[in-house]
């Protein structure tokens, strides 16, 4: 019906109309022109669009194109009723966060440009974290947390997670750990707000349905004085994922065969929305993975659309307001792809790129190293958990060193303090020292990005790790000639069982 | 060849003035071209490498043309000229500047310098030749020809600033990843261009190249063959200008301090 007012087209968006009357934005009807002309490439949509028949009265006054999540977030936020992708605007920024290896660089582009005195746009808007190189005894490493502290005690930032005593984190009460994870346990995630980063992994903010992306330091060096900066509005790629999550899988799996699909460069440029009954059914956490890993196929950002497992996980997190957005129906998506992930298997990202992906089955007989548990992508507490109960259902020992490195001081607590479902009380810790791994870590970076010599876990030699973190590239972990295999917690704790490669299924079924 | 022009006292060459504390003599020349409409000197400070904010030292990121008080037409197009390094695909950020070395902070002045000296050290064994030689803090090689995605991986402003403090013009690559890109032009530190086709495969380190950046155009002077490259766009005055505040600072979208 309403396509039979529409001419042919060649674009297949707007296929199967039908006018939802919903969209979060209403403009008076006076800017539907303009509005109309800025779709010209889709002429056809746009022009057809006022004629459909069974538009409702309440939305006769406000013709507006659809929109993605991404678009939405962004027009609020550049207080525009529309947005098309590839549009630059200027964004204003609810969220600034920095850490101890970018943040002394963005403090000194902003005393340079806006001068020795200049106050920070919003002293309660900016996060300071750090988190990257702590326990370490290079000096310039400890005079980066300095200057962070400095700064923050000089422009009164509301939220500096601080750390004094380097022989003890627990001595420190505000010190958190990894910035991604401490922003949601912290309640800095908000839905339909912006959040921008100096470091790449910002996108996992993005499972909170929120727009959050890294950004450089000179590019924070503006932001922390005009709490703005241009962005060009992405296209979005949309990933529908159905059908039952097998137990052997967790949202690493699910985040690179996507990778291993479209690329590290499948999605540059471009917004990745999850989508489906699979991400519905994902906790926080694991939404938090899935979107983290959205750099390592060149996206801008990653979203899941909120729904009540947000707003629970956000209860007590978090009393500010906030505005949910959805894509609309009719929102334009620059591709589609279906998953059906009751089909999948267990997967790794071989060496030197996250997208050179493989069945772990068809690796085992890779004989590796270590193991190496954590990060923002899989040190959190359910990752913990997922190892634990691999470690617990084999009763066995491990055959390789196996370090965990908590993300954050609540991840540690965790660790040392949730019981196992189904151990008879066990904690996580207590089943990792009887399967043999080394003592939980210090809450940090570790040796996710190599770091400093001194860094714990870090590979030094060239050595076959298997790792839960997020890049694979030729000397992330350390030494240059290194081989990291990137997998689920399932796969990494199956892995250090048997020394090799191993597909969580031999454990887990 | 070149490496004489690079020397040779040419009245129509202007040697690039870089930051004004550098040790070493820059290994590129910049050929301003005689504009039609010149603009007004862009007189900046470079957002990373200098130290005193009182002195009158104007001096010019690296890959911008040369404001010297001779020089007329200082806004005018612009030519790099030099030895290519070149690189494959998917060159990471943790290839280009190492994590060890992140707690360097680019804004610091002697840190900047180190940073160069540092530039893509991360890259395999297979890379025979060093790209800048232990002990030296700048690199031989001007240009950098890689394939596509280059710069993925970690946000970090490092890399980019690493090229540029290392003496790296131009990066010429199929594609890029989206951060790395910015940062190039945030900084002014590199330009950032895009190629038609796969370069890195056709030129070896070491090759003389030319990049006239008006035209779009890379000439290989060592296989004699010339490649069209995409046009760098409103990027390009930015990068000239020395980064995204000296260009807001130049054009009056933010008042000058």
């Amino acid at each position: 019906m309403a396509s039979s007012t529409i001419a042919p087209t060649p674009t297949s968006f707007i296929l199967n109309k039908k006018d939802l009357g919903f969209s979060a934005f209403s403009a008076p009807s006076l800017f539907s022109i303009p509005k109309c002309r800025r779709t010209v490439s889709k002429k056809i949509c746009s022009v057809m669009a006022p004629q459909q028949s069974e538009r409702r009265p309440s939305t006769t006054g406000s013709v507006k194109t659809a929109m993605t999540m991404t678009e939405k977030i962004l027009a609020r936020a550049s207080e525009k009723t529309q947005l098309s992708p590839g549009e630059n605007v200027w964004v204003n920024v609810d969220i600034l966060m920095t850490h101890d290896v970018c943040g002394p660089g963005s403090i000194g582009i902003f005393k340079k440009e806006f001068g020795e005195n200049a106050k920070v746009w919003d002293r309660e808007k900016i996060v300071i974290i750090p988190d990257h190189y702590i326990f370490t005894s290079d000096e310039r490493a400890n005079r980066n947390v300095d200057i962070l502290r400095d700064f923050c005690m000089e422009q009164n930032i509301k939220y500096f997670y601080d750390i004094k005593d380097l022989g003890n984190f627990k001595a420190n009460p505000d010190y958190k750990g990894v910035c991604h994870i401490a922003l949601a346990q912290e309640g800095h995630c908000r839905p339909g707000e912006v959040l921008l980063g100096t470091d790449s992994h910002t996108c996992t903010a993005g499972a909170f349905g929120q727009f959050a992306t890294g950004i450089g330091n000179t590019d924070a060096g503006f932001v922390l004085g005009a709490g703005k900066l241009l962005l060009k509005v992405p296209p979005t790629l949309r990933f529908v994922m159905d059908g039952e999550m097998p137990s052997y899988l967790l949202a690493k799996d699910l985040i690179l065969q996507i990778i291993g699909e479209i690329s590290v460069s499948g999605a540059t440029y471009k917004s990745m929305e999850f989508v489906g009954t699979t991400v519905e059914s994902l906790t926080m956490e694991e939404r938090m993975t899935l979107c983290n890993m959205v750099v390592e196929a060149g996206g801008k950002n990653g979203v899941v659309p909120p729904d009540s497992t947000t707003y629970k996980y956000l209860e007590d997190k978090t009393s500010l307001p906030y505005e949910p957005v959805y894509s609309d129906e009719q929102a334009r998506f620059l591709s589609e792809y279906r998953f059906d992930v009751s089909k999948m298997e267990p997967l790794v990202a071989k060496p030197h790129s996250p997208d050179n992906r493989a069945l772990a089955r068809e690796c085992k007989d890779v004989k590796i190293d270590r193991v190496y548990i954590g990060s923002c992508t899989g040190g959190k507490t359910e990752d913990f958990m997922a190892a634990a109960k691999v470690f617990l259902a084999s009763g066995k020992k491990v055959k390789v060193p196996t370090f965990l490195v908590p993300a954050t001081q609540k991840v540690w607590m965790d660790v040392y303090g949730l019981e196992v479902p189904g151990s008879g009380g066990k904690t996580c810790s207590q089943i990792f020292e009887e399967a043999g791994c080394d003592t939980p870590a210090s809450p940090s970076c570790g040796a996710c990005l190599g770091g400093p010599k001194d860094t714990y876990a870090r590979m030094n030699e060239p050595m076959v790790c298997v790792s839960t973190t997020n890049r694979n590239f030729p000397g992330r972990m350390g030494h240059k000639e290194g081989q990291i295999y990137l997998a689920s917690p399932y796969t990494a704790a199956a892995s250090a069982l048997t020394g090799y490669v191993t597909d969580p299924r031999e454990f887990l079924l | 060849m070149a490496a004489s022009l690079c020397r040779s006292p040419n009245p129509t060459f202007t040697p690039s003035i870089t930051r004004s504390s550098l040790p070493t003599a820059p290994r590129f020349l910049k050929f301003p071209n005689v504009s039609p409409s010149p603009a007004h000197p862009i007189k900046l400070r470079p957002l990373t490498a200098q130290s005193s904010r009182s002195t009158e030292s104007f001096a010019t990121p690296r890959a911008t043309a040369t404001p010297s008080s001779s020089s007329p037409s200082p806004t005018a197009a612009t030519s790099f000229h030099g030895l290519c390094y070149v690189v494959g695909d998917n060159i990471d950020t943790d290839q280009i500047i190492p994590a060890e070395y992140l707690t360097l902070v680019p804004s610091k002045p002697a840190e900047y310098e180190k940073l160069g000296s540092y530039a893509l050290v991360g890259l395999p064994s297979s890379y025979t030749t060093r790209f800048v030689e232990p002990n030296e803090t700048k690199t031989k090689y001007s240009i950098v020809i890689g394939g596509y995605n280059f710069g993925c991986g970690s946000s970090r402003e490092h890399a980019p600033v690493a090229l540029g403090a290392a003496g790296v013009a131009a990066v010429v690559a199929e594609s890029y990843a989206r951060i790395f890109f910015r940062n190039s032009v945030a900084t002014g530190e590199v330009y950032p261009l895009e190629s038609e086709g796969r370069i890195c495969e056709e030129c070896k380190t070491g090759d003389t190249v030319t990049i006239e950046l008006a035209e779009s155009l890379l000439i290989n002077h060592t296989t004699g063959k010339e490649y069209k490259l995409k046009p760098i766009g409103d990027a390009g005055p930015v990068i000239e200008a020395g980064g995204i505040f000296a260009y807001a600072r130049a054009t009056g979208m933010i008042p000058s301090n």
